[in-house]
């Protein structure tokens, strides 16, 4: 009786598990989804200590809802900027779990050698891939790419290093060696990250992510689960699938951002040139005058915080002066996969709004103002033009064939890639210098005079 | 439980992930990547598993900070995702807005 209960929960939450990911297709079920997530997961875990006899036993569940506490504390307080960061360390808690699963499984006595090695290296990797991962995003200082001498060939020692504990433990059963081999894919999880930059964090985090389904799949081997195997590769699946849109969308491989090459490459000296620099004034008097208006956020949006005063602009520019505003998302714009989307609905932008790069490239010929803010390399047309820069054949927005363009930055350096943008010294481009918030707010003072 | 079987239901997992993440639009993909994050914390059961198997103190230990860091994983991924989702929810009532022209 207590087997059917506890194997019809397993089916349930699996089901559950998948639906909830499978109705995140649409804002309108997405909500949905995660309550379905949350129900599946309530429903594993009640079973599994049912089947485990553990139901009775107080030091479990207190160490679970411990944990709980800890979780929704964390998640409720941090504001909501910091969100991909608190990503990135949850995803790292889960990393850590299945590092702690597999030394006590192995200290216990488990024959799955392989299957707990492998959930061992891959757990410790993403637990401090994913600490590296959380500091750079958190404080911004860091999340420079760092790169040292002779960076490649100490992963590759520290790969070496790994391959020969692992082999000595799984050839001579020595525990002592394994508990080495953890240590070591820790190592290399800092080193991996450690070279990864800014613009290319979204895809490291897809791919930590991507990991931490995929310990949970060979704890599920070893432990003959097939529940954490189905959810494991599904987390995995989508890891994968996320890294690979968004190295499509830079037009790199996995391996080159991996390696942190790009920064290396892309240091092209320019002879000095000039930019035309304009007033938030002028900005708005061009605003209030043009029927389209394409407006271009990045990372730059969510550092100053402007996405309110962003909404506010675009309302009053829809409302009073009856023009048509859109917003332009680049699949990498941000520091996490669809970074942009949360923080224009937060703003509570509609999501009709918003439009994706294949959807709205062909209207930036008809758009009379590109208002870019806080973006960059996405715009670059040299990515397009220039066969020997190292974002070539990137596709990008091409705000260059909108009839005036608007760039807010902070100052004329180039963006993270380091490339300079072209953009900047056409003729029809204006800089408006300073703080992404504090422009746009100066651009409503002007609308609303 | 045989290997072969297990190996079997990972390959089908495979494409039913697969299938299921390639329909999201990108304007969710912040979500996606915060549910699944959320739901990898399924290892949860795993360490309850190991948590079973444990007897020495240094199993028990590791056990149960597993447990401990899965539960983090699991409620605060589901935590993060319900601000983040409740952010797409507000604009419902205004969505006919951005429609004229």
């Amino acid at each position: 009786m207590i087997n059917l209960f506890v194997n019809t929960s397993y089916l349930l939450a699996n089901t559950l598990m998948i639906l909830s990911i499978k109705l995140l297709s649409s804002p309108k079920t997405a909500r949905i989804g995660n309550l379905f997530g949350i129900c599946g997961m309530f429903w594993a875990i009640i079973a599994a200590l049912i089947s485990l006899e553990l139901i009775s036993h107080i030091i479990p569940i207190l160490v679970i809802l411990s944990g709980a506490l800890a979780g929704i504390c964390i998640a409720y307080k941090v504001k909501i900027t910091s969100l991909p960061q608190m990503i990135a360390a949850f995803n790292g808690m889960g990393g850590l779990a299945a590092a702690c699963i597999s030394l006590s499984e192995i200290s216990s006595g488990s024959e799955e050698w392989l299957n707990n090695t492998l959930s061992l290296v891959i757990g410790s990797i993403t637990f401090c891939g994913s600490i590296v991962a959380f500091a750079k995003l958190n404080w911004s200082r860091l999340s420079a790419p760092l790169h040292f001498y002779a960076q490649y060939i100490v992963n590759s020692l520290l790969f070496l290093l790994g391959l020969a504990f692992g082999l000595c433990f799984m050839i001579h059963g020595n525990i002592s060696s394994f508990y080495a081999l953890g240590a070591t894919a820790g190592v290399l999880g800092f080193m991996l990250v450690l070279p990864i930059g800014g613009a290319d964090i979204p895809i490291a985090i897809s791919v930590l992510n991507a990991m931490s389904g995929w310990a949970c799949v060979f704890v599920g081997l070893s432990l003959q689960s097939p529940v954490l195997i189905i959810i494991g590769t599904i987390v995995g699946t989508g890891g994968t699938f996320l890294a690979r849109v968004m190295t499509k969308a830079v037009n790199r491989s996995l391996f080159n951002i991996l390696t942190g090459s790009f920064a290396l490459a892309g240091h092209g000296s320019e002879t000095e040139k000039t930019a035309q620099q304009g007033s938030p004034q002028d900005a708005a008097f061009l605003m209030e005058n043009a029927a389209n208006i394409i407006i271009v956020p990045g990372y730059g949006l969510a550092s100053a915080h402007a996405q309110y005063a962003l909404k506010n602009m675009a309302d009053i520019l829809r409302q009073t002066y009856h023009v048509n505003v859109k917003f332009a998302i680049h699949p990498v714009a941000g520091r996490m996969p669809g970074h942009m989307n949360v923080l224009l609905a937060e703003a509570d932008v509609d999501y009709a709004d918003v439009y994706e790069l294949g959807d709205i490239n062909h209207e930036f010929a008809a758009a009379d103002v590109a208002y870019v803010i806080g973006a960059n390399d996405i715009t670059n047309p040299k990515a397009k033009t220039d066969a020997s820069s190292p974002i070539y054949g990137m596709p990008i927005l091409e705000v260059a064939k909108a009839k005036t363009i608007f760039f807010v930055k902070r100052s004329l350096a180039s963006g993270y890639s380091g490339i300079d943008n072209p953009l900047f010294y056409q003729p029809n481009t204006y800089m408006l210098y300073g703080d992404a918030k504090a422009v746009t707010e100066e651009i409503i003072k002007a609308l609303e005079a | 439980m045989d290997i072969w079987f297990l190996l079997t239901i990972l390959m089908l997992a495979c494409f039913v992930g697969y299938l299921v993440i390639s329909s999201i639009t990108p304007a969710l993909h912040s979500p996606l990547m915060s549910v699944s994050n959320a739901i990898s914390g399924i290892i949860i059961l795993g360490a309850l598993i190991s948590l079973k198997e444990s007897s020495h103190l240094a199993d028990l230990i590791l056990s149960y900070s597993a447990c401990f860091f899965a539960a983090i994983n699991i409620f605060g991924g589901f935590a993060v995702s319900q601000r983040m989702l409740e952010m797409f929810k507000t604009r419902r009532p205004e969505s006919n807005q951005g429609d004229k022209k």
